[in-house]
């Protein structure tokens, strides 16, 4: 057994033990892990196109938006469940991606171009949203409180926990899948040279278009999440640029590109922000966890720049060739151990 | 009779520099022709012309009788022209084998199909025993191995090689000879650019002098090599007389 196997098998284990959690665990802890598994989910739809194919988008928080506003108004207004609200969501945040994704590819914004693309058609949507007053403009929507599931309210908090549960699952799910074909092929290939890729025969622009409406149409999903766990919308958080970070941060931390990167990264992420935002907020210093964030960036950035997942890959004693890549044995289908060149990882 | 590769009155300028004049040439089912000019004599542009990276001013390119202008590089290689880049532009946190796997995929869109393709390439350019390493490991030597054997994988009925032999010695210079003539004999054409003129000479059967962006010259390689123009655009204008 390899370690990625093993590793594997710990995720797993882990995963088996997951839902019985809640009925240990307090509230508190209910909340924090809730937290840390939606977060893994924004973090895992965005590495599809940011992670794998390597295009960041550092706008990511305007499908939360767009899916959250489609889902809560058609819930409130039109009485449609946001069980469907959130496919209408995803579907219209797909649409947003698709549009960005053809100005950005079509006219080969790379690197900042395409970041602030992403931004700036985030503040686009916030600008937007905070001046429709049919949606409560600047002052945000607010939806009322019913618990009824059939509206995706719970008088338990732990149906959250599981619901951000199966998201994560959901989207991991997508990109174990997306990794194994052709086209997550393509994608980690793009990110490291597209004009090689062209050469190859290789359609770029569809592929990464592609790959924005798969990962923008997962992050509208999210929005009804982000809607009915809030219970209010506020256009300058929902589309903010500090959400879109929060996004963004997770997979880069944990192996942006990699399969279980933005899980392990929002393992390390999404508990350590709300403790240092519930102990820097009683010593007033609000806003003092992003001074943490950025010391945990710039420390990654300098010690483990492929992310926490490789790096206790290799820790283990496994190989790790570049993100989205997993060691040998796993790149290849028939791949046989041991041939020669090849060293393989401990089993 | 209609060539393979057809490229007529070829033109493209940048801003005031005429890259490419009016080249015409021809390339055969099965055959090599090298492409030679001193530096500068706008080879490469020809390559990029041709796999679509840049587009003609003016002029005509047709694969297999069918035009290809306009297309982009994904297309063309679709219909079967490949090329490999003079700098040497891998995948490099891939392994070997990923990397021509995104060759093979072309073909082979089941990506187990693809990996079994993409292994028999590896064992005919040599590379088979550094398949899982990443490709940022390999020595220059490797990497225009590794570079000629992801084009390949695309399954090619043209294949451009933009100095494949560039910086290489004389014992893995005579190497990549042999494996171009192995990828020909199955059939597949060959255009290439070259400096190494002893590998030019023993290659083709046909050379294409460009000096300037326009053709000087063209023919077998004992009469190319002995015309007073070619001689000329490599060594400078020699005295009257």
């Amino acid at each position: 057994m390899t370690l990625p196997r093993v590793l594997l098998a710990a995720a797993l284990a882990v995963l088996l033990v997951l839902p019985a959690l809640p009925s240990l665990f307090g509230s508190y802890a209910v909340t924090v892990f809730t937290l840390i598994f939606f977060y893994g989910f924004l973090g895992q739809a965005w590495n599809i196109i940011g992670g794998y194919a390597g295009q960041l988008s550092a706008g990511h928080a305007a499908f939360v938006g767009v899916g959250a506003y489609a889902a809560a108004v058609l819930s409130q207004d039109a009485g449609l469940t946001p069980w469907i609200g959130m496919l209408v969501g995803g579907l219209l945040s797909a649409a947003l991606g698709a549009v960005i994704g053809y100005l950005g590819f079509r006219f080969g914004l790379r690197g900042f171009y395409f970041v602030l693309l992403t931004v700036a058609f985030a503040e686009l949507c916030r600008l937007v949203a905070s001046n429709v007053d049919a949606i409560g403009g600047a002052l945000g929507y607010y939806i009322t409180f019913t618990g009824n599931p059939r509206h995706f309210q719970f008088q338990d908090s732990r149906a959250y926990y599981y619901i951000a549960l199966g998201f994560m699952l959901l989207a991991t799910g997508v990109v174990a899948l997306i990794e194994r074909r052709r086209f997550g092929m393509y994608l980690t290939a793009i990110r490291e040279d597209e004009s090689a890729c062209e050469a190859l025969g290789v359609d770029t622009f569809r592929v990464k278009l592609l790959a924005m409406v798969v990962s923008s149409f997962l992050t509208g999903m999210g929005g009804t999440f982000y809607a009915f766990y809030l219970f209010s919308l506020q256009p300058s958080t929902v589309f903010g640029i500090p959400l879109s970070v929060e996004i963004v941060i997770r997979p880069i931390v944990g192996g942006a590109g990699t399969l279980l990167g933005p899980i392990v990264g929002s393992f390390i992420l999404s508990p350590l922000a709300e403790l240092s935002r519930a102990y820097f907020a009683k010593g007033g210093w609000i806003g003092g966890h992003l001074v943490v964030y950025g010391l945990l960036l710039i420390l990654v950035v300098l010690f483990l720049p492929q992310g926490a997942y490789p790096w206790l890959v290799k820790l283990g004693g496994g190989r790790f060739l570049g993100g989205g890549l997993r060691p040998p044995s796993d790149t290849s289908p028939q791949d046989g151990a041991g041939k020669a060149g090849a060293r393989s990882g401990p089993s | 009779m209609s060539a393979l590769l057809e490229v007529r009155s070829l033109s493209k300028s940048f801003g005031g520099l005429q890259a490419v004049k009016d080249l015409s040439f021809d390339v055969s089912e099965g055959e090599i022709v090298a492409l030679i000019g001193p530096n500068g004599a706008g080879k490469t542009t020809v390559f990029a012309l041709l796999s679509g990276f840049l587009e003609p001013d003016a002029g005509e390119i047709a694969l297999r009788g069918r035009s290809i202008v306009g297309l982009k590089p994904h297309a063309i290689c679709a219909l079967g022209l490949a090329r490999t880049f003079q700098i040497v532009r891998p995948f490099p946190h891939l392994s070997v084998l990923r990397n021509v796997m995104v060759g093979a995929l072309a073909r082979h869109p089941e990506p187990r199909e693809a990996a079994a393709r993409a292994e028999a390439v590896l064992v005919e350019v040599g590379l088979e025993a550094r398949r899982a390493q990443a490709a940022s490991g390999l020595t220059l030597a490797e990497r225009k191995r590794l570079e000629l054997a992801r084009a390949l994988a695309t399954e090619p009925a043209v294949l451009l090689l933009d100095e494949v032999m560039a910086g290489l010695n004389a014992a893995e210079t005579e190497r990549i000879v042999e494996l171009v003539l192995g990828i020909n004999r199955r059939g597949v054409a060959i255009v290439l650019i070259e400096h190494v003129m002893r590998a030019v000479m023993s290659l083709s059967r046909r050379i294409v002098v460009i000096n300037y962006g326009e053709r000087i010259a063209e023919g077998v390689p004992d009469a190319v090599a002995n015309d007073p123009r070619v001689i000329e655009a490599y060594l400078g204008d020699t005295a009257e007389g």
